[in-house]
C-alpha cells in the first residue's frame, strides 16, 4: 500500500501502565478512505494501540507511550501537540455507548463545539452530522430529548454523530457495536463503509466477521508468553483472510484458539 | 449431632423475630419522637408564634419569628461560605485525589466531622468573638460552615467520583479540555449527588444548638444585621426548655417541632433530588 495517503501511521510504538508493558514496538500505517481493523484475542493490546492514537490512553494512572504516532507528518507526542487540538483532528467512539447523560440530543452533538460558534451554525453542523450518522430522521422531532431516552443503537450513532460534528480526518472506534444487536449492528457497520469516502477509520473488533465485512486493510495482534501485546502481521484483509502469511494468524483466523 | 429440623425451624423463628424487633425498634423510637414532639408543640403552634417577638415572663403569647428569620440568616451565610470550598475541594479530591496529600485531607476531613460542635463553637468564639468583645450571627455561621464543610466536601467528592469514567473520556475524546469537561459534562452529571450532600449538611447545622450559645447568643428583637448577636430558634428552644413556665414550656416543644419538621423536610427533599426522573 501506499504510505503517502495514510493520514496516520505509528512508529516503533510502545504503550505502558506503570512498568508493565502492554504493546511492544508495532509500526503500521492508517489509510485515508479506509477501515483497517486492529483484531486479536482479548489481551492482545489492540484497545491500547488504539487509545495511543488520540493520546487517551495516558489519562490513566501511570500510563504512557513511547515511540511515534505521525499524524500527516507531525508526531502527536511531541511536546508541541495540543491534545485538544489532536483530539479534534482524531474523533473517538467507545465501545459502550457513552452519551452525557445531563445533555439533550442536540446539546449531545454539539458539545465538542467551541462555544462560540453561534446557534445557526451548530444546528447546520447538528444536523449535517446527524445525517452522517445516519439518525437525522429518527431525531429530527425530539431534539430537545434526552440522549439517554435513545436506544442503545440509536445511542451508540449519536456518538458518533459527535465525533463527526468536530470534523475529525480519522475515526477510531473501539468495538463499536459489541454490546449491540445484530440490526443495529448491521446499521453501524454500513455507517463505516459509507464514512469511509471523507475519513479514515480504525477500529477494533475481536469479531473476525466485521473485520472480513468492514475493513479493507487488516492488523492481527497478538500477546507473546509475558503477556506483551504485538502485531504479528497487517496486510488487505482480502489476502489475510486467504493467505495469511503468518502461521498465528492462521490459526486464528481459522478458529483454533482467541 | 445433628439437630432435628423442627428445633433449627425454631432457630430461624427466633432469629427472624429477634432481628425484626430490633429493626422496628430503631425506627418506632423515631416515630415515637416525632408523634410526641408534633402531639406536645402542635397546642402552641399558631400564627402568631411563627411571627412575633418573644414576650417577656408573665405575659402570654408571643412567638419565635425572629428566631426563625435568625436561624435561616445564620444557616445561609453558612453555605455560602462552605459550598463553594466543598465543592472546589471536592473537584480537586476527585480528579487529582491520587498520593499521599489527598488522603491526608480526605483523614483530616473525616476528623473534622467527627469533632463535638461545642468545640467548633469554642474555636469560632476564641476566632471572632473574644478578640472583638462582641458576640454575632457570623462567628455562628462560621462555626456552621466549619460543620458543613466535610459534609459538602466528601459526598461532593463521592458524586464526581461516581460519574462513571466513560462518560469523562467521552468528552475528552471529543477534544474538550479538563476544564470543559470537568464544568459541562462531569459536574453536571453529578449535580443530584452534590445537591443532595448540600441539604444532608444544611440539616445537620439547621438544630445545632451548642456552637451557638456562645457565637450568636441569641436576641430578643429583630436583629438582621449579621455583625450582631442574633435570635436562633434552638436558642429559644433551649432558654424555654430550662424555664419554669408551663407557657414556656409549650412554646419550647412548638419551636422543637419546627426544627424537626425542617431537618425532615431537607432529608426528604434530598431523597426525591436522587431519584431519576422516568423517561418517557
Amino acid at each position: 500500500m501506499n504510505a503517502t495517503v495514510a493520514p496516520m501511521r505509528v512508529e516503533n510504538l510502545s504503550a505502558y501502565y506503570g512498568s508493565r508493558e502492554a504493546v511492544a514496538d508495532v509500526s503500521m500505517p492508517f489509510a485515508a478512505n479506509a477501515v483497517t481493523a486492529l483484531m486479536g484475542p482479548s489481551g492482545c493490546g489492540k484497545t491500547t494501540l488504539l487509545r495511543c492514537l488520540n493520546r487517551i490512553h495516558e489519562i490513566a494512572p501511570n500510563a504512557y507511550a513511547r515511540g511515534k504516532v505521525l499524524l500527516g507528518d507531525r508526531d502527536i507526542y511531541d511536546s508541541d501537540m495540543s491534545v485538544v487540538e489532536l483530539r479534534r483532528r482524531v474523533g473517538m467512539v467507545f465501545q459502550r455507548a457513552n452519551p452525557f447523560p445531563t445533555l439533550s440530543i442536540l446539546g449531545n452533538v454539539t458539545a465538542g463545539l467551541s462555544g462560540s460558534v453561534p446557534a445557526a451554525k451548530r444546528m447546520e453542523v447538528a444536523e449535517s452530522a446527524l445525517r452522517g450518522a445516519a439518525l437525522w430522521e429518527e431525531v429530527r422531532d425530539k431534539l430537545s430529548k434526552p440522549a439517554t431516552a435513545l436506544s442503545g443503537g440509536q445511542q451508540q450513532r449519536l456518538c458518533i454523530a459527535r465525533a463527526l460534528a468536530v470534523e475529525p480526518e480519522v475515526l477510531l472506534m473501539d468495538e463499536p457495536t459489541s454490546s449491540l444487536d445484530p440490526i443495529s449492528t448491521l446499521s453501524i457497520e454500513e455507517l463505516m463503509t459509507s464514512l469511509t469516502d471523507r475519513y479514515a477509520i480504525v477500529v477494533v473488533t475481536h469479531n473476525l466477521q466485521q473485520a472480513a465485512r468492514v475493513s479493507k486493510y487488516s492488523a492481527f495482534m497478538l500477546a507473546d508468553e509475558t503477556g506483551i501485546g504485538r502485531l504479528i502481521e497487517m496486510d488487505e484483509t482480502s489476502r489475510m483472510f486467504t493467505k495469511p502469511s503468518d502461521r498465528r494468524t492462521e490459526d486464528y483466523i481459522s478458529g483454533r484458539f482467541g | 449431632m445433628k439437630r432435628s429440623l423442627s428445633s433449627r425451624h425454631a432457630a430461624s423463628w427466633i432469629g427472624a423475630t429477634v432481628t425484626a424487633l430490633c429493626a422496628i425498634i430503631g425506627a418506632a423510637i423515631l416515630i415515637l419522637i416525632l408523634g410526641y414532639v408534633a402531639f406536645a408543640g402542635a397546642r402552641a403552634l399558631n400564627p402568631a408564634f411563627l411571627t412575633q417577638l418573644p414576650v417577656p415572663v408573665g405575659e402570654t403569647g408571643g412567638g419565635v419569628g425572629n428566631g426563625i428569620v435568625g436561624t435561616l440568616i445564620t444557616v445561609g451565610i453558612a453555605t455560602l461560605l462552605a459550598l463553594p470550598m466543598g465543592l472546589l475541594g471536592a473537584l480537586f479530591l476527585a480528579l487529582f485525589g491520587r498520593g499521599w496529600f489527598p488522603e491526608v485531607v480526605r483523614f483530616l476531613s473525616d476528623v473534622l466531622s467527627g469533632i463535638p460542635s461545642i468545640a467548633i463553637g469554642l474555636f469560632a468564639y476564641t476566632l471572632l468573638v473574644a478578640p472583638f468583645r462582641h458576640f454575632s450571627a457570623l462567628s455562628a455561621s462560621f462555626a456552621f460552615a466549619i460543620l458543613m464543610l466535610p459534609i459538602i466536601l466528601r459526598t461532593s467528592e463521592e458524586a464526581i467520583r461516581s460519574v462513571p469514567r466513560s462518560i469523562r473520556e467521552g468528552a475528552l475524546a471529543l477534544g474538550l479540555s479538563e476544564f470543559a469537561t470537568t464544568m459541562r459534562i462531569v459536574v453536571p452529571a453529578a449535580r443530584p449527588a452534590i445537591i443532595t450532600g448540600l441539604l444532608l449538611a444544611i440539616a445537620r447545622v439547621t438544630g445545632e444548638t451548642a456552637p451557638l450559645l456562645f457565637t450568636a447568643f441569641g436576641s430578643q428583637f429583630w436583629e438582621l444585621n449579621p455583625a450582631q448577636p442574633m435570635a436562633q430558634l434552638p436558642l429559644q428552644v433551649f432558654t424555654y426548655a430550662i424555664s419554669p413556665y408551663a407557657s414556656w414550656h409549650a412554646q419550647a416543644w412548638a419551636g422543637a417541632l419546627l426544627l424537626i419538621t425542617a431537618v425532615l423536610v431537607l432529608n426528604i427533599l434530598a431523597r426525591l433530588v436522587l431519584t431519576p426522573r422516568t423517561q418517557r
